[in-house]
């Protein structure tokens, strides 16, 4: 005879009267794998508050963690790629762009914005990783050239967020030819003694890291984000044994003399205004 | 011993017959001169027809042709032997992967500079296969500042499969380096010209690769990763290489209709690696074409046209 016996059969409440939990309500640390609500991980600005890792997150975030009160002013939204090399891989590269478009609701991986931070006026070009992994095309280089031209009008500092895998292979040598192009502006940028800011996040590879997200007048990083030219995989098989730790992350980086500095993303927007603050005063 | 590749073994087979016949010939005594002169002929018409009808891939395998003349062998050729190599990046090291220097081009001094491949399997290692390390785009910087420094133009050749990709590499900052050169080549005071003259994989070409002019030599590639690789990320095996290829866009022809690079330099009937000579000397006119055309411009124009020249690559809506 058992000890206990259920008195009750099973599950009672009918299908109609369950309760469901609306879609986005917790969100897991990717790290740690802790739940937080959704809500307290957005206040906390996408930083894990048990192990401090820093979640991917986009345009929409950083603009809405540096602009003034989130206010900006969107540029040259509109913009999206052609199809120069009519691309086609397992896919249509026409297909690719719409689809993710649909997805994403984003126009390509990069959005620029013109806004005020901690009440002076600044431009931002914020990559977004959802968008074929924040690949470079033609739009990216496009968007980033105006940006610059409108820091430059405005005389205004400027900053890139960089998150990307590097060039888009959909647009081969086009692609290429846009680490060139922004460099070219940059330099134009450089003349008109406004400072740079290359921050880099969570990934910055490839050709991003072989041109402009290394060629600030600061370099800074979030914490323990990937930056590389030639990615972890790539160089595991060239050489052909283990990486050592923490190779080719933001600190590992500082440390052989490629950032100024690494900067928590809770105090991203003070520091940054104290750095923009020294080059102006 | 020459190599040939599948698609040229037709004219190896003409080539074998033609030297049988005059060994005939002199064997025998016999006046073999009109067969010679049909076979010549027929090989003629026959590199033609296959050289007239390469793939892009095909053209890919000929950027990689083991008999095709590399950097040093084009410098020493322009200069007829007037070239002085200097070494180092003054910081690290000498990368073996990249040279450099001054050399005389019909007595005007000209700062050459190219990614080296090996000419043999040791000589291969040596130069790390034509993939420089951040030293090595750090030594092609300071002889490019140099050469603006005493005003002389920059001639670069292209002839890399990547830069490497190796620990010590991303430890000393190859995306840094790559890009400072990019940066600092966009601004330089001096005409530069860039020519690929096999193979231009990525950002490794790019770094010596900004100038007033960018050509490729009719049987190079130039692209943002080799066939080889885009297969194997985007159709997720190597099989797809060929596809690739065409995909990519990466041919002379390709990349000059869609207006990345200014100018395509023709080879001789056979390939840059079955005649070097003919190669150098088209190569040796067309830089002097370029440096006549650019010489008399300000620099603060070429600087401007050269930055407006690359913001018009992209196509966008």
């Amino acid at each position: 005879m058992s000890w206990f016996k259920r008195s009750k059969e099973g599950i009672t409440t009918s299908t109609k009267e369950k309760k469901e939990t609306p879609e986005g309500l917790w969100e897991k640390c990717s790290n740690c794998k802790t739940i937080f609500a959704a809500d307290d991980l957005a206040k906390n600005a996408y930083v894990c508050d048990r192990c401090n890792h820093h979640e991917r997150i986009g345009s929409r975030e950083y603009f809405e963690i540096l602009f003034d009160e989130g206010k900006f002013k969107e540029l040259d939204k509109d913009l999206t790629s052609g199809d120069p090399l009519k691309f086609e891989d397992t896919k249509k590269y026409t297909d690719r762009v719409k689809a993710t478009q649909s997805k994403s609701g984003l126009t390509d991986a990069i959005r620029t914005a013109k806004g005020k931070l901690a009440g002076e006026t600044l431009v931002i070009a914020a990559m977004d990783f959802a968008f074929i992994g924040g690949s470079m095309g033609s739009v990216m280089g496009e968007k980033i050239a105006r940006a610059i031209d409108e820091a430059i009008k405005s005389k205004c500092p400027f900053m890139i967020i960089s998150k990307s895998g590097g060039a888009r292979m959909m647009e081969a040598g086009l692609s290429l030819m846009q680490m060139a192009k922004v460099s070219g502006k940059l330099g134009q940028l450089s003349e008109a003694k406004l400072p740079y800011v290359s921050f880099l996040t969570d990934p910055t590879t490839g050709g991003v890291t072989a041109s402009f997200a290394m060629l600030g007048d600061l370099n800074i990083a979030e914490p323990d984000a990937l930056i590389a030219f030639a990615g972890p995989r790539v160089v595991r098989e060239t050489i052909g044994r283990d990486l050592p730790d923490g190779f080719q992350k933001s600190e590992f980086v500082l440390e052989h003399g490629f950032l100024d500095y690494i900067v928590e993303r809770a105090d991203l927007k003070k520091t940054l205004a104290l750095s923009l603050k020294m080059f102006k005063n | 011993m020459a190599t040939y590749l599948d698609f040229e073994e037709p004219l190896k087979e003409l080539e074998d017959q033609i030297v049988k016949t005059k060994e005939i010939g002199v064997d025998t005594e016999v006046d073999m001169a009109d067969k010679i002169g049909e076979l010549e002929k027929k090989l003629k018409s026959k590199t033609k027809e296959i050289f007239s009808g390469l793939t892009p891939w095909q053209r890919v395998q000929l950027s990689r042709h083991p008999d095709r003349p590399y950097t040093m062998e084009y410098i020493e050729g322009v200069t007829d032997g007037e070239f002085q190599e200097l070494h180092g990046d003054r910081n690290v090291k000498d990368d073996k992967a990249m040279v450099g220097g001054f050399g005389l081009l019909d007595g005007e001094t000209v700062m050459f500079i190219g990614q080296q491949k090996g000419v043999n399997t040791k000589m291969r290692q040596f130069r790390n296969f034509g993939m420089p390390n951040p030293e090595g785009y750090r030594k092609a910087l300071r002889l490019m500042k140099m050469a603006e420094k005493f005003n002389k133009p920059i001639v670069t050749f292209i002839d890399t499969p990547g830069a490497f990709p190796g620990l010590e590499a991303e430890e000393r900052g190859q995306g840094e380096a790559i890009a400072r050169n990019i940066y600092e080549m966009m601004r330089l005071k001096v005409p530069v010209i860039c020519i690929i003259i096999g193979e231009g994989a990525s950002g490794g070409a790019l770094g010596i690769g900004v100038g007033d002019k960018v050509v490729m030599m009719e049987n190079t590639w130039y692209s943002v990763i080799s066939p080889e690789s885009c297969s194997s990320i985007l159709w997720r095996s190597w099989e797809y290489k060929e596809k690739a290829a065409e995909a990519l866009k990466l041919t002379s022809t390709n990349m000059k209709k869609l207006g990345i690079v200014d100018d395509i330099i023709k080879e001789p009937s056979n390939g840059a690696h079955r005649d070097h000579t003919g190669a150098i000397k088209n190569v040796k006119k067309a830089i002097k074409s370029y440096l006549t055309e650019l010489k008399d411009s300000k620099p603060e124009d070429r600087i401007e046209a050269r930055i407006e020249a690359f913001s018009n690559r992209g196509v966008w809506k």
